[in-house]
C-alpha cells in the first residue's frame, strides 16, 4: 500500500527544525526512527502533511552517565543501544530491561526512547520505569528550553504536554543512589511483537528491610501511565515482607482504571496488577540484594 | 516531491529518483527489482521485509526511501559472496529451514545481522534476534538449527574474521 503524500524535510538544526514546526504548524510531524509514524501513516490513522526527520541533527545520539545527574540518553539513541549498552546495564539496569521490552530487535534497530515516549501510548514500555525513577525530559523549544518530569509529561492517549513546536532532545534519569533499586515488568502473550496487558515499574528506597521511599507505576491500564499512589502507601515505612508486598498489589488495583479490549478484559487487567506490582516490587528487592552482597 | 536519493545497495552506488512517500522496500522491489525482499503485514510486525541499514536489521517496510541516503543497505541478494552462498543460505538449504519461504529472506538478513554482531549466538539470542521474524509455517526449530549451523561453519571457514 502506497504511504499517503507528504513532504520529507531534514534540517541540519535544532533551531531549523523548531522553525519548520512553527511555521509548517499542525501538519507537521516530528520522526526520528519513524516506527510509530509509517504504520499508522500507512494505515490512514495518523496524517502528516511534513515530516521533519531529525536524524541529521548532531549530537542528539548518546548514552553518558554523571554521578550526580544519572544517566543521558539522547533522542537518537536506538532502543538496541540501550537495551545492550554496558554502561546502561552496571549503572540502572531497569532502563535497559524496559528497551528491550518494547516491539521486536528490528524496530529496537530503528526505534528511539525518546520517540517510545512521545508518541504517548498508555501501553508505552518505557514511560513507567523513566517515571518511576524520576526522569526529566528536556525540551527544545523556539524561545527557550524545559524541562518537565517524566511523570507529568503525558496528557492522554497518544497526547503530551509538549507545546506544538516544541521537540524532546533527550532523557536524564537520576542515578540510583544508596539503597534504591529500581525494575520494570511487562505482560503480554508473547514475548516479543506484542503490546502490554500491563505493565509495571517500581522505584524502592530501602534501609535495611524498610522501604522509604516508594514510586510504582501503572502501564496498560488506564489513558495515561499512571502511578499507584495507594500501593506506594501500603510500601512506604515498612519492612517488605511477603504480606506488605501482596497488600501493595491488592492497594494498586484501585489505582487504575483498565478497560476491555482485544489483549485482555478489564477485570484481568485489574487482576493482574495485583500479581504485577508484587512480582515488581520483589524483582526490584532483586536488585537491591545483590547490591547488598557485592 | 521528487528527489535523486543515492546510497550503496549491496556494495553497488545507487542513484535513482524517488518520491518522498515511497517506502524502501517499495523502492527496492518495485524500481530496482530486487524482490527477494518480501511484502508481508506492510506494519513492521512480520520481519519479512527485514534489511541491513549500516548493519542493523531493521523493517523496510517502516523506513522511506529517503531515510536511506548515504547508507549502507543489504539484502538478501547481498550477502553471496564471489559467487557461494553465504553458510547462513547454505545451511538454510541444509537443514529444511523453510517450508513456504515467504519469510526465509527476512530471517537470513535477521540472522546475518546477528552473525555479524555475535559469531557465537546461544539459542536464547538467535531466539531473539529472529523475535521479529514470523513463520506462518512455524518452521522454527529448524530455522534455529539451520542458524546454529551457518554459525559454526562461518568460524571453519573464517568468515566472522570479517565481522564488524
Amino acid at each position: 500500500m502506497v504511504l499517503p503524500k507528504f513532504e520529507y524535510l531534514t534540517p541540519a538544526t535544532l533551531e531549523e527544525a523548531t522553525m519548520l514546526l512553527s511555521e509548517l504548524g499542525s501538519g507537521a510531524k516530528i520522526m526520528a526512527g519513524g516506527t510509530d509514524i509509517i504504520p499508522p501513516m500507512r494505515d490512514k490513522v495518523l496524517k502528516a502533511d511534513y515530516l521533519i526527520d531529525i536524524k541529521h541533527i548532531p549530537g542528539l545520539e548518546y548514552i553518558t552517565y554523571d554521578e550526580q545527574e544519572g544517566l543521558k540518553i539522547g533522542a537518537l539513541t536506538k532502543l538496541y543501544d540501550i537495551q545492550t549498552s554496558k554502561l546502561v546495564k552496571e549503572k540502572n539496569p531497569s532502563v535497559a530491561q524496559a528497551a528491550k521490552y518494547v516491539a521486536s530487535t528490528q524496530i529496537r534497530n530503528k526505534g528511539t526512547m525518546v520517540g517510545n515516549i512521545c508518541n504517548a501510548s498508555p501501553s508505552c514500555d518505557t514511560a513507567p520505569i523513566l517515571i518511576a525513577q524520576n526522569a526529566a525530559v528536556q525540551v527544545h523549544g523556539p524561545e527557550n528550553d524545559r524541562v518537565i518530569p517524566a511523570g507529568s509529561f503525558f496528557k492522554g492517549v497518544k497526547k503530551t504536554w509538549l507545546e506544538p513546536n516544541e521537540i524532546v532532545t533527550g532523557l536524564v534519569i537520576p542515578p540510583l543512589g544508596e539503597g534504591e533499586c529500581a525494575a520494570y515488568i511487562k505482560h503480554s502473550v508473547r514475548k516479543a511483537m506484542d503490546l502490554a496487558i500491563v505493565g509495571v515499574a517500581a522505584w524502592l528506597k530501602m534501609d535495611g528491610a524498610v522501604c522509604v521511599d516508594a514510586r510504582i507505576v501503572l502501564g496498560a491500564v488506564a489513558i495515561t501511565p499512571v502511578r499507584a499512589p495507594s500501593a506506594e502507601k501500603v510500601l512506604i515505612g515498612k519492612e517488605l515482607t511477603d504480606e506488605v508486598i501482596a497488600e501493595a498489589g491488592i492497594a494498586a488495583m484501585s489505582d487504575c482504571k483498565p478497560i476491555s479490549d482485544v489483549r485482555a478484559s478489564a477485570e484481568y487487567r485489574h487482576d493482574i496488577v495485583r500479581v504485577f506490582t508484587k512480582r515488581a516490587v520483589k524483582k526490584a528487592l532483586e536488585g537491591y540484594g545483590e547490591e547488598d552482597h557485592i | 516531491m521528487k528527489k535523486i536519493l543515492s546510497f550503496t545497495l549491496n556494495g553497488e552506488p545507487v542513484q535513482v529518483i524517488c518520491e518522498d512517500n515511497r517506502s524502501l522496500l517499495d523502492l527496492i522491489r518495485d524500481d530496482l527489482g530486487l524482490t527477494g525482499t518480501k511484502k508481508g503485514c506492510e506494519e513492521a510486525e512480520c520481519g519479512a521485509c527485514t534489511v541491513m541499514i549500516d548493519g542493523r536489521p531493521v523493517n523496510s517496510c517502516a523506513t522511506l526511501a529517503r531515510e536511506v541516503e548515504g547508507c549502507d543497505v543489504v539484502t538478501v541478494e547481498g550477502i553471496a559472496q564471489n559467487g557461494m552462498l553465504h553458510p547462513i543460505q547454505k545451511q538454510f538449504i541444509e537443514k529444511w529451514a523453510f517450508q513456504c519461504g515467504y519469510c526465509t529472506p527476512g530471517m537470513i538478513m535477521s540472522a546475518k545481522a546477528l552473525l555479524d554482531k555475535n559469531p557465537h549466538p546461544t539459542e536464547l539470542e538467535i531466539r531473539e534476534a529472529i523475535e521479529g521474524n514470523l513463520c506462518r509455517c512455524t518452521g522454527y526449530v529448524k530455522i534455529v538449527e539451520a542458524i546454529q549451523a551457518a554459525a559454526e561453519e562461518m568460524e571453519q571457514e573464517g568468515w566472522g574474521e570479517n565481522a564488524q
